[in-house]
């Protein structure tokens, strides 16, 4: 990360939601314009630094800003998140990349967002509102601290049901939960987009299999350049192999073989715990831990 | 010249190149080629006969004039040698390590008939070196045209044209997606074939030309090739962005944790530096037992690779034989010397699951070859019953790719069947002021022809342009105190 007010790819708004999860706003005004809903970018925080795949949670094109919602998880995101303040710049940005999520004219839809996919959610909730349909929110959360956004949902939300594992906000429940609530008082949704971890967006493709509603879901296998040139990102969709990257990432959820796409997500399972052990070890000799993460 | 030089009179062995020694550089990834020295280079440039019609420039996709170099060389003007390959290739110490001489100049070279022919690559990688090392720089006199061209990736193919457009006189930008530039000669060609520092200093010429480069990039995402014309102000736009997209090999246990395409492995070890994880952050899981599937230069790359990442055993496996094998014939030897294990006539038919979603090992066919194909070599068939299985943690593919999809899916370029972009003759596209060449066009081939595209693709811009070369201009006079028969001037003039 470099200090340089003229550099590209300059964070200009940081807003911590919870000890985890945070949002920058970071500014670039070609891919603002070129943005649009479902596609994602690869970001490199500094030269020695992974190429990792996040899905663009919001842009904005006339402050010309993309915003990326992110989960301090891994060496590289709680790097990140101690880091990445306002001021600095991203070492790398590519995209937008992907194919935009097709946005169908369904009348009448849900939109699933769980922990962390409640951000890339938002611009296609956004799009289907202004596009005229009745959109349905349906927001997970472990529990009230990590809720974030809620604001910004109900503003483009038709209905909005927030759903907490331990019933501190919303009903009390998973967001499959959310998903049959809806189903059962509208008989008429066409169709559901469910964004989040692998686990989740498995569940609530089988929620809806029974009714056959036409679910989409957004995924986000390991990926190294995001341009179809490596593979690493192969998923199994009925009987074919797609990339993420380039073919995707929205799959219709009904194909798509979870089961393969979480072996898959372990592939660099013990090169990670390496990493991030590393990490907080330099961290605890540097003597800046978890007190220098709370930052604004 | 005080004699004609006839077969008999010249030296009748190759002057022989340094080499590392197998067992150390298998080690490390360092250069394995050390390069000619001077007295070498001088004793090798003895044995080219200056045929009054040689066949060798016909041979070389970019037309160098080689006897001119070679020439140069015998004298000891360095200097004059470096003009000469430079007047048609910028990048001589790029094509002097990676092209596939023996199919190429030395394929045809008249020594060859009867003895081996003249090291002709290892002569041009020799002037690259020492042009780096001296810091030569051929700074053409450009007269600025108005035009401003577009160049959408920055492998060989992109590199060529930027440099041809650049040296017309053209301002260029070239769009790379990746966060550094260089393409394939970057993420593919590992260091020990290739040092990033060789093409680091290629792509110095070129900005030296005044060439630009905008990393980070995705054209036809970020914006369209369209857009490029319409709203980017460029008058023509050159696109070579490789072929990618790998293929899987589409066998059952080709999803499992441990098999890859090679273009991840080369993609996270060259360019992501995954050799030094944990330093760096991107991880490279190291197999102890490699496969490698297929023959070509990219599983050459891969073995040798995977051999220095520390496996114990690295095995190639191809379902032809070794004669049939396309990489290079230097590659495989390297590769052999190094302790790569080869099961030629061996094709893999499942690939097994240790219970965990991970490979252990991989089940092959014996082949046999039977009747040619349409490639005209002869096409393997398994031999029934002699299944075999091979332990392993790690299986590479490098069974080459498909077409890119991404400017397809944005553009309304034309495609021809296999998802690659049709062009015209001139490589232009179906999109007036659209050019193409390199992998995205013919597939995957070299880096050389992917060279060769880029510069035919600059001469169809040129014409389209209305620019015309007018060739070298000798003039005495020093402008800025720069001398014009040592820089090799080119004059450009927009028609």
């Amino acid at each position: 990360m470099t200090d340089s007010s003229n550099q590209k790819f300059l964070i200009v708004r940081r807003e911590d939601f919870s000890d985890v999860t945070f949002l920058l706003e970071i500014s670039h005004p070609m891919m603002a314009r070129a943005a649009k809903p479902g596609q994602f970018v690869i970001v490199m925080s500094h030269a020695e630094g992974e190429r990792i795949p996040l899905t663009i949670a919001d842009f904005d094109r006339e402050r010309g800003t993309i915003t990326l919602v992110i989960q301090a998880v891994g060496k590289t995101t709680l790097e990140m998140q101690r880091n990445c303040q306002v001021g600095t710049a991203l070492y790398g940005l590519a995209g937008p990349m992907g194919i935009p999520s097709h946005l169908s004219d369904a009348k009448k839809v849900v939109c699933v967002g769980g922990g962390l996919g409640v951000a890339p959610v938002y611009p296609q909730a956004r799009a289907w509102k202004e596009s005229g349909a009745y959109v349905i929110g349906v927001l997970g959360f472990r529990n009230k601290d990590l809720l974030f956004w809620e604001d910004k949902f109900r503003a483009i939300c038709d209905e909005l049901i927030i759903c907490t594992d331990d019933g501190s906000a919303g009903i009390r429940g998973f967001v499959t939960d959310g998903i049959k609530l809806a189903l059962e008082k509208h008989p008429d949704i066409e169709e559901v987009v469910a964004i989040g971890p692998p686990v989740m967006m498995k569940a609530c493709a089988e929620a809806t299999r029974p009714s056959g509603v036409k679910t989409m879901v957004s995924l986000n296998p390991i990926m190294v350049d995001g341009t179809g040139m490596c593979g690493g990102c192969r998923v199994k969709v009925g009987e074919t192999v797609k990339f993420a990257c380039v073919d995707g990432p929205d799959f219709d959820g009904h194909q798509v073989d979870f089961d393969d796409l979480m072996i898959r997500l372990r592939r660099y399972k013990e090169e990670e715990q390496v990493a991030k052990e590393r990490w907080s070890e330099t961290c605890r000799m540097r003597g800046i831990g978890s007190e220098a993460v709370s930052v604004n | 010249m005080a004699k004609k030089r006839t077969v008999r009179s010249i030296p009748q062995e190759r002057t022989p190149v340094r080499e590392l020694d197998p067992v150390v550089r298998a080690a490390n990834f360092e250069e394995v080629n050390c390069g000619y020295t001077e007295p070498e280079a001088i004793l090798e440039s003895t044995r080219c006969l200056f045929c009054p019609e040689p066949k060798c420039i016909d041979g070389c996709p970019v037309n160098i004039d080689i006897p001119g170099f070679i020439l140069k060389i015998g004298e000891k003007d360095f200097r004059g040698a470096y003009d000469v390959i430079t007047g048609t290739n910028l990048l001589p110490a790029v094509c002097g390590r990676v092209c596939p001489q023996e199919n190429q100049c030395e394929g045809v070279c008249v020594v060859g008939e009867t003895l081996i022919p003249v090291a002709i690559g290892r002569l041009e990688r020799f002037v690259g070196d020492l042009a780096i090392k001296n810091s030569w720089v051929n700074r053409p006199y450009i007269e600025p045209t108005k035009f401003r061209i577009g160049i959408v990736g920055s492998g060989p193919a992109g590199m060529a044209c930027a440099a041809d457009m650049a040296k017309a006189g053209c301002d260029v930008t070239v769009y790379e997606a990746f966060h550094e530039p260089g393409g394939v000669l970057r993420y593919g060609i590992p260091d020990f074939r290739l040092p990033n520092s060789i093409v680091d200093a290629e792509i110095e010429k070129l900005e030296e030309l005044g060439v630009k480069f905008e990393c980070n990039t995705l054209v036809g995402r970020l914006f369209t090739i369209e857009q490029m014309i319409s709203e980017l102000g460029f008058h023509a736009v050159f696109i070579g962005t490789g072929a990618g997209y790998p293929t899987m090999l589409g066998i059952p246990g080709d999803s499992l944790n441990g098999v890859l395409s090679a273009n991840e492995l080369l993609t996270r070890c060259n360019l992501m530096k995954a050799r030094d994880f944990p330093n760096v952050d991107t991880p490279l899981p190291l197999g102890k037992h490699v496969v490698v599937v297929g023959a070509g230069n990219t599983a050459m790359d891969a073995l040798r690779v995977s051999k220095r990442l520390g496996a114990k055993t690295v095995t190639c496996i191809y379902r032809r034989s070794k004669a049939e094998a396309p990489a290079r014939a230097e590659e495989v030897h390297h590769a052999e010397q190094e302790g790569i294990d080869f099961h030629w006539l061996s094709n893999p038919v499942e690939i097994i699951d240790d219970g965990e979603g991970s490979v252990c090992a991989v089940r092959c066919v014996r082949m046999e070859l039977g009747e040619p194909d349409d490639s005209g070599r002869r096409r393997p068939v398994p031999v029934p019953g002699s299944e075999f299985e091979i332990e392993t943690d790690q299986v590479v593919f490098a069974i080459g790719t498909n077409a890119n999809p991404i400017i397809g899916q944005t553009s309304k370029l034309r495609l021809n069947k296999r998802g690659y972009i049709a062009t015209d003759d001139d490589l232009m596209t179906s999109m007036a002021g659209v050019f193409a060449g390199g992998d995205i066009v013919t597939g995957a081939a070299t880096v050389i022809e992917a060279m060769g595209a880029g510069r035919k693709a600059a001469r169809g811009i040129k014409a389209y342009l209305g620019i015309r070369d007018t060739g070298p201009i000798e003039r005495d006079e020093a402008i800025f105190g720069i001398s014009s028969r040592e820089h090799n001037f080119v004059r450009v003039r927009a028609a």
